[in-house]
């Protein structure tokens, strides 16, 4: 640089290892580096693109059951091989997620609702919660259908209190 | 000269008949380690050797100084790393074959139920090795300046050996990784019991987002096991050898472990075979100084205290990796690594219990899955960080439980903090809590009220009290670092020994009912 141009004083304090704080040459330098790092902050977020999957790879949530004939009032019918369970009362017919909305566990049938076998959750016949740690009730199942055959949706969560007729 | 009159052939025979030597001599440059500076040159003209400083203070040296247990880290891990390259040979991460490839290693592959059960072992004895040596580096104040950034990588080494160990976890494909990995993805889910509770999981869903990244999916399936097994072998092995790598090195650049400002008072003279580092007055001095940056261990102190690094440390090095390693086959012969039955995604296990390390967050979860498996970890993380950019104080660096109180406060603060957590979870215990109370109580009130964050809040504010009454941050910290150790001990004793089927309290499992 042409020191000429400046005060003596400027220049006289400064060492070789204390230099200016920017000179102003190195402006290209920085947006060069800034550059660089916006590209490879930009192809971070493509990279991070990749490992969140466009669909899932997991089986149909949609299936027909026909509930098995006798099946008391009140009492839960789990489908083999889903985590979903029908129940039929005076007003009709519901599917409850077993799914427990506090860690994922399968709830079971006990004598006045259903636990969870992980952390103790307790719920009402009808998915309401009784007891922690869950933070919610069970979700209430989408359901078509009447006479004996349904068709659920594991994957759509209806208001409570819906429910198939007979 | 000679040369031009020998033949070509006799200067090719001449030459191979030294090669063997001239071999060895270019792979040991600097001649056999015998003097002050063929051994300085061991450490500095060797790649692997040099990220430790050529010579070691005997402070350092010391058993009461280290234990040797961050050299025992770094020795299972290296027993886990061998025994994890043998497990691939025949591991097969597909939820159809991975179990029966677990199976096979346990009862056909030759050695191969040893291997696994090392491997086993060294991640179990990282584990703990890993928290002790965190443990011993905060009571001796080892992570003040100019050691903070060191405490830093540290605490990503803590995680990143934790999740290790989780992702190793699943790889077995029995009930025990299965359910274990379901409530693990759900815990990282749990962010969304915060988003509901305030009505906005529709457009804003970290939670959601961060099981979809860990799964790859909805269910816990091969998309899942691909990852964790990615996760296991490539992704997180690399990080912690990087880290591993920055963390002993900067142990040479930040002048060694800390030391007592009058370690070298203390030690007494060096031994008489020691060489001072100057024989002679140098001649020269050359100013390092003004592109160097930090401290050498020479600097503000005699160097007169140091020993060689080669062979006083290595050796002392290797004697701890001999021993871990001997621990490891013992326990290895001993116990067999569990293999529970083929994961059924219907049928939970019960009680599903995670690795023992996370039992103490598996009791905080069984309070509030979000607050447990999220919010405390982060905060005592983030707490931990904060602890070397706030204790400035000097006062028993180096010291085994150094600084106001001592190890009078210690004692004190591991019987409060004790009975804080004893007491807090036999109330949950016998009382149960706020949703059996009022169940329809806001979820939002229970995630911020619950056990686990009042015995949180409970330990800062004993914390605070210590710092005001001892007038040092250091006092605060030594309290709440030994109530957080003990609270994690209580609750992880809780999990492991005295909860059954539905997370109940039995005194003993032997009390279990029937399932």
């Amino acid at each position: 640089m042409n020191t000429r141009t400046r005060p003596a004083s400027a220049t006289a304090k400064r060492s070789r290892l204390d230099p200016e704080p920017l000179p102003r040459r190195d402006w290209i330098g920085i947006s060069a580096v800034a550059a660089a790092a916006g590209s490879l902050l930009f192809a971070l977020l493509g990279i991070l693109r990749l490992p969140k999957p466009a669909v899932f790879a997991s089986p149909s949530k949609t299936f027909n059951v026909t509930l098995p004939e006798g099946l008391a009032l009140g009492q839960p019918y789990i489908p083999p091989g889903r985590a979903v369970m029908l129940v039929r009362d005076e007003e009709g017919v519901f599917a409850l997620s077993t799914v427990c909305t506090h860690l994922g566990c399968l709830v079971r049938p006990a004598p006045d609702g259903y636990e969870c076998p992980c952390h103790g959750s307790r719920f009402a016949p009808d998915g309401a919660i009784l007891k922690g740690p869950a933070p919610r009730g069970l979700p209430w199942l989408q359901i078509d259908g009447s006479g004996g055959t349904y068709l659920v949706d594991e994957g759509v969560e209806v208001p409570v209190g819906t429910r198939a007729s007979l | 000269m000679a040369d031009s009159e020998r033949s070509g052939l006799g200067v090719f025979f001449a030459n191979l008949k030294e090669a063997p030597q001239r071999v060895l001599r270019s792979l040991f440059r600097s001649g056999p380690p015998a003097t002050d500076r063929s051994r300085s040159s061991f450490v500095f003209d060797n790649v692997f050797l040099h990220i430790h400083a050529v010579r070691t203070h005997r402070w350092s040296l010391r058993w009461a100084t280290t234990w040797g247990l961050g050299v025992a880290s770094a020795a299972a891990f290296l027993i886990a790393l061998a025994t994890g390259v043998l497990l691939m040979f025949y591991y097969k991460p597909y939820p159809e074959v991975a179990y029966d490839s677990i199976k096979d290693i346990h009862f056909v592959v030759p050695t191969g139920r040893f291997i696994r059960n090392l491997h086993r072992w060294a991640a179990n004895v990282m584990v703990v090795v890993v928290f002790l040596h965190m443990a011993r580096t905060f009571y001796t104040a080892g992570y003040r300046s100019p050691r903070e950034f060191n405490w830093l990588i540290g605490l990503g080494l803590l995680v990143t050996t934790l999740g290790l160990s989780f992702t190793g976890y699943l790889l077995p494909w029995d009930q025990l990784a299965y359910w274990a990995i379901t409530i693990g993805a759900n815990i990282a889910q749990s962010p969304q019991e915060l988003t509901d509770a305030v009505g906005i999981t529709e457009y804003f869903d970290p939670g959601g987002l961060q099981r979809e990244l860990l799964l790859g999916s909805d269910v816990v399936g091969a998309d899942a096991l691909i990852r964790f097994y990615l996760l296991h072998v490539m992704v997180l092995p690399l990080l912690f050898v990087a880290l591993l790598a920055a963390h002993i090195w900067r142990v040479r650049k930040d002048g060694g472990l800390a030391r007592p400002a009058d370690a070298d008072d203390r030690l007494g003279p060096p031994p008489p075979d020691t060489y001072p580092v100057f024989t002679e007055t140098p001649q020269k001095t050359y100013h390092l100084a003004a592109i160097v940056e930090g401290r050498t261990p020479a600097v503000d102190q005699s160097p007169e205290n140091t020993v060689p690094s080669m062979p006083h440390l290595f050796y002392a090095e290797m004697g701890v990796l001999m021993v871990t390693l001997l621990v490891c086959l013992l326990l290895a012969l001993s116990f067999d690594a569990p293999l529970k039955e083929l994961a059924n995604p219907m049928v939970p296990e019960n009680p599903a219990k995670a690795p023992w390390y996370f039992l103490g967050l598996q009791e905080l979860v069984a309070y509030s899955a979000f607050m447990g498996g999220v919010g405390i970890p982060t905060l005592v993380i983030i707490g931990l960080g904060l602890i070397p950019y706030l204790d400035r104080e000097t006062r028993g660096t180096g010291e085994w439980f150094g600084g106001p109180g001592g190890g009078r406060l210690v004692w004190h603060s591991t019987v409060i903090g004790l009975a804080a957590a004893v007491g807090i979870a036999a109330f949950a215990i016998y009382f149960g809590w706020l949703r059996e109370w009022f169940p329809d109580i806001p979820q939002l009130v229970i995630t911020f009220v619950n056990p686990g964050t009042i015995l949180a809040a409970f330990y800062a504010a004993y914390s605070l009290y210590l710092v005001r009454r001892y007038n040092s941050t250091r006092a605060g910290a030594l309290g709440l670092f030994t109530c957080f150790l003990c609270g994690f001990v209580v609750l992880t004793v809780i999990g492991w020994y005295f909860r059954g089927p539905n997370w109940d309290f039995y005194w003993s499992p032997a009390d279990w009912p029937a399932h």
